[in-house]
C-alpha cells in the first residue's frame, strides 16, 4: 500500500531523492529551492542515504561537481532556482552535450532582475535550449512523481540526457499538501541501478571526457544530441506507463482536462493549471465548452501530439509565466504556434497571455478574463490582440 | 590504435558512429591532430652542434622533440611543432636555430 503523507513540494522532492539514494548530491542554497538540499543534508547526517553530499561555494560549482560525479560513473543530483540556475548556465550545456543524465530539482523563481524571490518561469524557460529534458509539475504529488521518473528517463541508453524537474516556487514548493509516497523498496526497484556504458572510474576501459571538439566532429555530436532528445519522447511515455502500473497515476506528454468537446482551450504550465481546472469546472457547470491542456514535457517538445490535440479548438490561449522579450509572445506561445504552423494546423485562433510575473497572484477571476476572451473569439472569429499581459495594472 | 578506433576520430565518421558525448575511449590520439601549420617560426636542429644534453625535450610544450629508444634527440616533429621557440632559447649550445617559416 502506498503511504499517505502531507508535505511541502520541496520536501516531496527531497524525499524522492532520499528514496533514489544517489551517489552524489552537490547543491548550493537559493530561495525557494533551499529546502531541497536542506532536507537532503539531514538525510545524509542521519545516515539514511549513502550519498556523498558536496557543500559547494556556488551553483556553478554544484553542477560542475555533478558533471564530475556523473562522468565518473555515479548518479548525481542537484537542486536550484532562478539566479542559481543562471550561474549554472555554462555547465548546463556541458552536462547535456557530455550526455550526463544528472537530475535537477528546479524550483521555478523569477530570474533577476528586478530582484524577486517569487515564482515565474523565467529561469527554466531561459534554459530551454540547453539540452536538458524539462518536466513540469502542477502540484507536490507531480513534483514527487516526476523526480522518481527522471532518472529512468535520462539514463535510458537511447537518451543519456540530464533532466530538470520543475515546480512552482512557494506556490507548491512551500505549500503543504497531501500526497501518496511509494515505499522505499518499490522506488529502489523502479529506479534501479545506474550502469553507464563508459565512465571515468572504469579502470578496465579508461576514457577521457570533454575533449576539444572542432569543426570535424562537433556538428556530428550535436546531431547525435538532437537524436537523443527525439528519442526521449518515447522513453518518457514508456517510463510513465510503467510508473502508472506501479502507482495508478498516469502521466503523458501533457494532460487534457475537459477538452473532448471543448470549443476553446487554455494551455498552461505548473500550478496555475490547478486554478484553471477550477475555472473550467465553473464554466462547464454554466454550459460553456472550455477545456485545458497542461504540458508536462516541454523538452522534448511534443510537436505531433500537441498540435493534433490543439487542432480541434476554435480558439486557444497560451499562457506564459515568462516573457521572451521578443515583442511577440512568450516561449510557450511561440513554440506552440510555430509547431502548429509547421504541421499545417492553422484553423484555431491562438492568443498569448503573459501572466504572474514576479509571483503576481493569479486568481480564478484572472483566468475568467482569458476564457471570456476565448469564447468571444470563438463566436466572432476575430482576434484584436495576440500578445497580451494579464493582471498587470494598466 | 585499431581501425575501429581510428574511424571514430576520422573526418569521415558519421553522427551515428561517433562516440557518445564526445568521450575518447582510448588514449594517445593527439598525434592524429596535426597542428604544424599553426607555425610561423621554425626551429632548425643543428646536429653537429648538439651535445645531446636533452634540455630541449622537457621544455617543449608539445611532444615535438623526437627522441629515439637510446634516448638520443633525433630531430623535430614538424607535424606538431607550433614554433614557440622555447627549445631554441633553452639550448646552451646554440644547436637549435630559430627562423621564419618558409625561408
Amino acid at each position: 500500500m502506498a503511504i499517505r503523507e502531507r508535505m511541502s513540494g520541496n520536501e516531496a522532492m527531497a524525499v524522492a531523492m532520499k528514496q533514489i539514494n544517489p551517489d552524489v548530491v552537490a547543491a548550493f542554497p537559493i530561495t525557494p529551492s533551499t529546502e531541497v538540499p536542506q532536507y537532503f543534508s539531514t538525510f545524509v547526517a542521519d545516515g539514511v542515504v549513502d550519498t556523498e553530499f558536496v557543500a559547494v561555494e556556488s551553483e556553478h560549482s554544484a553542477l560542475s561537481a555533478c558533471v564530475g560525479a556523473q562522468a565518473a560513473g555515479g548518479r548525481a543530483m542537484t537542486a536550484t532556482s532562478a539566479n542559481g540556475l543562471a550561474l549554472m548556465w555554462e555547465i548546463l550545456y556541458i552536462a547535456a552535450c557530455s550526455r550526463l543524465p544528472i537530475v535537477m530539482a528546479c524550483v521555478n523563481r523569477t530570474l533577476s532582475g528586478p530582484l524577486n524571490i517569487h515564482n515565474d518561469h523565467s529561469d527554466s524557460m531561459g534554459a530551454r535550449d540547453s539540452g536538458w529534458i524539462q518536466l513540469y509539475s502542477e502540484n507536490n504529488q507531480e513534483a514527487y512523481d516526476n523526480m522518481l521518473m527522471a532518472n529512468r528517463i535520462g539514463e535510458h541508453p537511447d537518451v543519456m540526457l540530464p533532466v530538470m524537474v520543475c515546480q512552482d516556487g512557494f506556490i507548491t514548493s512551500h505549500a503543504i499538501e497531501n500526497l501518496e509516497l511509494l515505499e522505499d523498496d518499490k522506488v529502489k526497484a523502479f529506479v534501479g541501478e545506474y550502469n553507464p556504458k563508459e565512465y571515468l572510474l572504469n579502470k578496465e576501459n579508461p576514457i577521457s571526457v570533454g575533449p576539444l571538439d572542432l569543426q570535424a566532429h562537433c556538428f556530428e555530436h550535436k546531431r547525435q544530441q538532437a537524436q537523443a532528445m527525439m528519442n526521449a519522447k518515447k522513453v518518457i511515455l514508456e517510463v510513465s506507463a510503467e510508473f502508472a502500473k506501479l502507482t495508478g497515476r498516469s502521466y503523458g506528454l501533457f494532460e487534457e482536462y475537459m477538452t473532448e468537446d471543448a470549443d476553446v482551450c487554455m494551455v498552461v504550465l505548473n500550478s496555475t493549471a490547478g486554478t484553471a481546472k477550477y475555472v473550467v469546472d465553473q464554466y462547464r457547470a454554466a454550459g460553456k465548452k472550455v477545456g485545458l491542456i497542461k504540458p508536462r514535457v516541454f523538452r522534448p517538445f511534443p510537436v505531433d501530439e500537441l498540435t493534433a490535440a490543439l487542432s480541434k479548438f476554435k480558439a486557444i490561449a497560451v499562457m506564459d509565466k515568462a516573457d521572451s522579450f521578443n515583442a511577440a509572445g512568450g516561449p510557450l506561445f511561440t513554440e506552440i504556434t510555430s509547431a502548429m504552423f509547421g504541421k499545417g494546423v492553422v484553423a484555431p485562433k491562438v492568443i498569448n497571455y503573459i501572466y504572474g510575473l514576479g509571483g503576481r497572484d493569479v486568481r480564478s477571476g484572472d483566468l475568467e478574463i482569458v476564457f471570456n476572451k476565448l469564447l468571444e473569439i470563438a463566436s466572432t472569429g476575430k482576434v484584436d490582440s495576440v500578445y497580451n499581459y494579464l493582471g498587470v495594472r494598466e | 590504435m585499431s581501425k575501429k578506433e581510428l574511424k571514430t576520430v576520422s573526418n569521415t565518421v558519421t553522427w551515428k558512429e561517433i562516440t557518445e558525448g564526445g568521450i575518447m575511449p582510448y588514449a594517445g590520439n593527439a598525434h592524429l591532430f596535426k597542428t604544424g601549420d599553426w607555425r610561423s617560426m621554425k626551429p632548425i636542429w643543428l646536429q653537429e652542434k648538439c651535445k645531446q644534453c636533452l634540455l630541449c625535450f622537457p621544455v617543449c610544450p608539445d611532444s615535438s622533440i623526437l627522441v629515439n629508444e637510446e634516448g638520443a634527440m633525433t630531430g623535430i616533429d614538424f607535424d606538431h611543432c607550433k614554433g614557440c621557440g622555447v627549445c631554441a632559447k633553452v639550448c646552451p649550445f646554440k644547436a637549435i636555430d630559430f627562423v621564419e617559416e618558409g625561408k
